[in-house]
């Protein structure tokens, strides 16, 4: 418990005390919203899919997806840090610890899901002022939404930082990791779109588990309860979890990556 | 016994609670009067009436409705508590809007292709008169006084001030391209008329059938173009009027005191008319291409749902049930 505690306020003050780190995680959905949504708005086209219940502007739509985006880039970043704690050392320190090293990786996930979600509390209390309001029933149900999504994301950032050897990698994981992911998902059109006009890049978006994490956060915000994305969220949640914890195990090391 | 009266608790209930408020709308293109139950939000009823339905209203004890079926050349009335159509009202030639005369006894109907507004009994069935107008008549509107009926004419751009005593036109105002629908506020001093090519709405005095000011419409990210005033609603308190702007897919909400729009709602493709919910605190719009109902909340100016409906739904026309 004292592990998760000094875990969780470690990742905290670093969340505080790097204030651009807090602030570029901030401005890049918020440039997506505003700039990218105003550019985009045909993106949408007409017409109501589930969970809306009328038309909503394009800017409204893309709000679960950004929410997923902040998410994804926290997780990320995270996991490098883990990289970044292996290359310095501090790892070694952790991994000394006396409790089980799976509870120092989901006390490490727990720290990352909770700095995300309030990443996009503030996300939303912003796009709430330029009027674009959900019902606050809606703000509740996504608590526990984001919370999840940040546990399968983050799970997913340690499964890569168990394999990846040196932080320079990490601009690879960028470009073949985050940008697809972000890409081939619902968060900026929506699915029908996607099998209109490009049916094979559908069928990847169908299978990414990110489409998931965004459905389930755009269900979640309306109230409403998506089975099949709780279900793969949770599956991919368990899997990368379960993934890392071999990763990080220095007997059956994963890559050629040595721990501390 | 006990059972006995729990079912007469039970009937006794059962009235009441199957009753609330309804939105009545015409389906141009799939020939049907759709039901909509204000509280659930959902179509409860769909009736099959003449060919093209579009302006609808009820008589004033809401005992029947009448429906301009525009390609049967008919006015049909339906009873509503037998929920069929009882007779047509001769109408002249393909009626497109209409207004009803305070004393419920007089329909004013506009007939878009004879360029004449027909003057129908209500009881006796009979046409009394017929007044030769500008070419497409369509607005109709009749002063809460009943002194007055206007029609607005598309292709002439204007509105005609007949006088109901003699039925005759008194005053022709011009406003901007294709006016198309008229609304005099509950008092009856001012007269607000739409311009669906020109994208405004005048308002006029009527006393003097002066214009008082014209409202344009700029909606962010929408060609000028699409902008296409049509249906023209005042709330109650005649303190916000909501226009319904075609193609460009949004409710216009104008402070009737400064003539400022203050917001615009997105609702579905081609919004024609509106209706408001008895209670004033919902507004539900046609909206024709997407074949649906936009419900407003009216504390929010936001759209909270979009019900389907039959095809290319036009006019809207409220019901209290209590």
């Amino acid at each position: 418990m004292t592990c998760l505690k000094a875990i969780i306020i470690r990742e905290l003050l670093r969340f505080l005390h790097q204030r651009e780190r807090f602030l570029a995680a901030l401005v890049r959905p918020l440039v997506w919203l505003f700039i990218f949504g105003a550019g985009f708005r045909a993106a949408l086209g007409l017409s109501i899919i589930p969970p809306y219940e009328t038309y909503i502007r394009y800017e409204t739509y893309i709000v679960p997806g950004l929410c997923a985006m902040i998410v994804l880039f926290n997780a990320m970043q995270s996991s490098l840090s883990m990289v970044y704690d292996r290359e310095m050392g501090s790892m070694r320190l952790l991994l000394t610890a006396p409790v089980p090293r799976w509870w120092i990786l989901l006390a490490k996930l727990l720290a990352s899901a909770l700095v995300s979600a309030l990443q996009c509390v503030v996300f939303l209390a912003i796009a709430w002022v330029f009027d674009i309001r959900m019902q606050w029933g809606g703000y509740l149900a996504l608590l526990p939404a984001l919370f999840l999504v940040g546990l399968m994301l983050g799970a997913m950032g340690l499964f890569l930082s168990a394999m990846i050897s040196r932080l320079q990698n990490f601009a690879g994981v960028m470009n073949f990791v985050i940008f697809p992911m972000f890409f081939l998902s619902t968060a900026l059109y929506p699915l029908w779109r996607m099998q209109e006009n490009a049916p094979h890049i559908a069928a990847v978006v169908v299978w990414n588990p990110f489409t998931y994490a965004v459905e389930l956060i755009r269900f979640a915000l309306y109230q409403r309860l998506e089975p099949v994305a709780l279900l793969w969220v949770c599956v991919c949640t368990i899997g990368f979890f379960s993934l890392s914890l071999f990763g990080y195990d220095p007997k059956k090391p994963f890559s050629k990556a040595k721990v501390g | 016994m006990k059972l006995n009266t729990c079912l007469a608790a039970l009937i006794a209930l059962m009235p009441a609670a199957a009753l609330s408020d309804e939105i009545w709308v015409s389906n141009e293109k799939s020939d049907t009067i759709s039901v909509i139950d204000v509280d659930t939000l959902e179509v409860v009823k769909e009736y099959e009436v003449g060919e093209r339905p579009r302006g609808i209203l009820f008589s004033s004890d809401f005992r029947y409705l009448y429906i301009c079926a525009s390609d049967s050349d008919a006015v049909q009335v339906l009873d509503v508590e037998a929920g069929k159509i009882i007779h047509d009202l001769p109408s002249g030639e393909d009626p497109e809007q209409f207004a009803l005369h305070p004393n419920g006894k007089l329909l004013y109907i506009a007939n878009e292709d004879d360029a004449v507004t027909t003057v129908v009994d209500t009881e006796t069935h009979h046409v009394i008169a017929q007044i030769n107008v500008g070419v497409e008549p369509e607005g109709m509107a009749v002063s809460p006084d009943g002194k007055t009926t206007i029609t607005t004419s598309e292709t002439t751009n204007m509105a005609h001030w007949i006088d109901t005593e003699t039925n005759t036109i008194y005053a022709n105002t011009l406003v901007d391209a294709r006016p198309r629908h008229a609304e005099f506020t509950t008092d009856g001093s001012k007269l607000w008329v739409s311009s669906e090519i020109g994208g405004t709405v005048a308002i006029f005095n009527t006393s003097d059938q002066s214009q008082i000011a014209k409202i344009a419409f700029e909606i962010t990210g929408v060609h000028p173009d699409k902008v296409q005033p049509v249906g023209v609603e005042l709330n109650a308190d005649n303190s916000l009027a909501y226009v319904a702007l075609g193609p460009s897919n949004h409710v216009a909400v104008v402070d009737t005191a400064t003539y400022e729009v203050l917001d615009y709602v997105l609702v579905g493709r081609r919004v024609w008319h509106m209706a408001f919910s008895p209670d004033g605190t919902k507004l539900f719009t046609t909206n024709g291409v997407s074949g649906d109902v936009s419900v407003i909340d009216l504390a929010t100016n936001k759209a909270i749902k979009s019900i389907k409906v039959g095809r290319f739904p036009w006019g809207a026309v409220a019901r209290p049930t209590n």
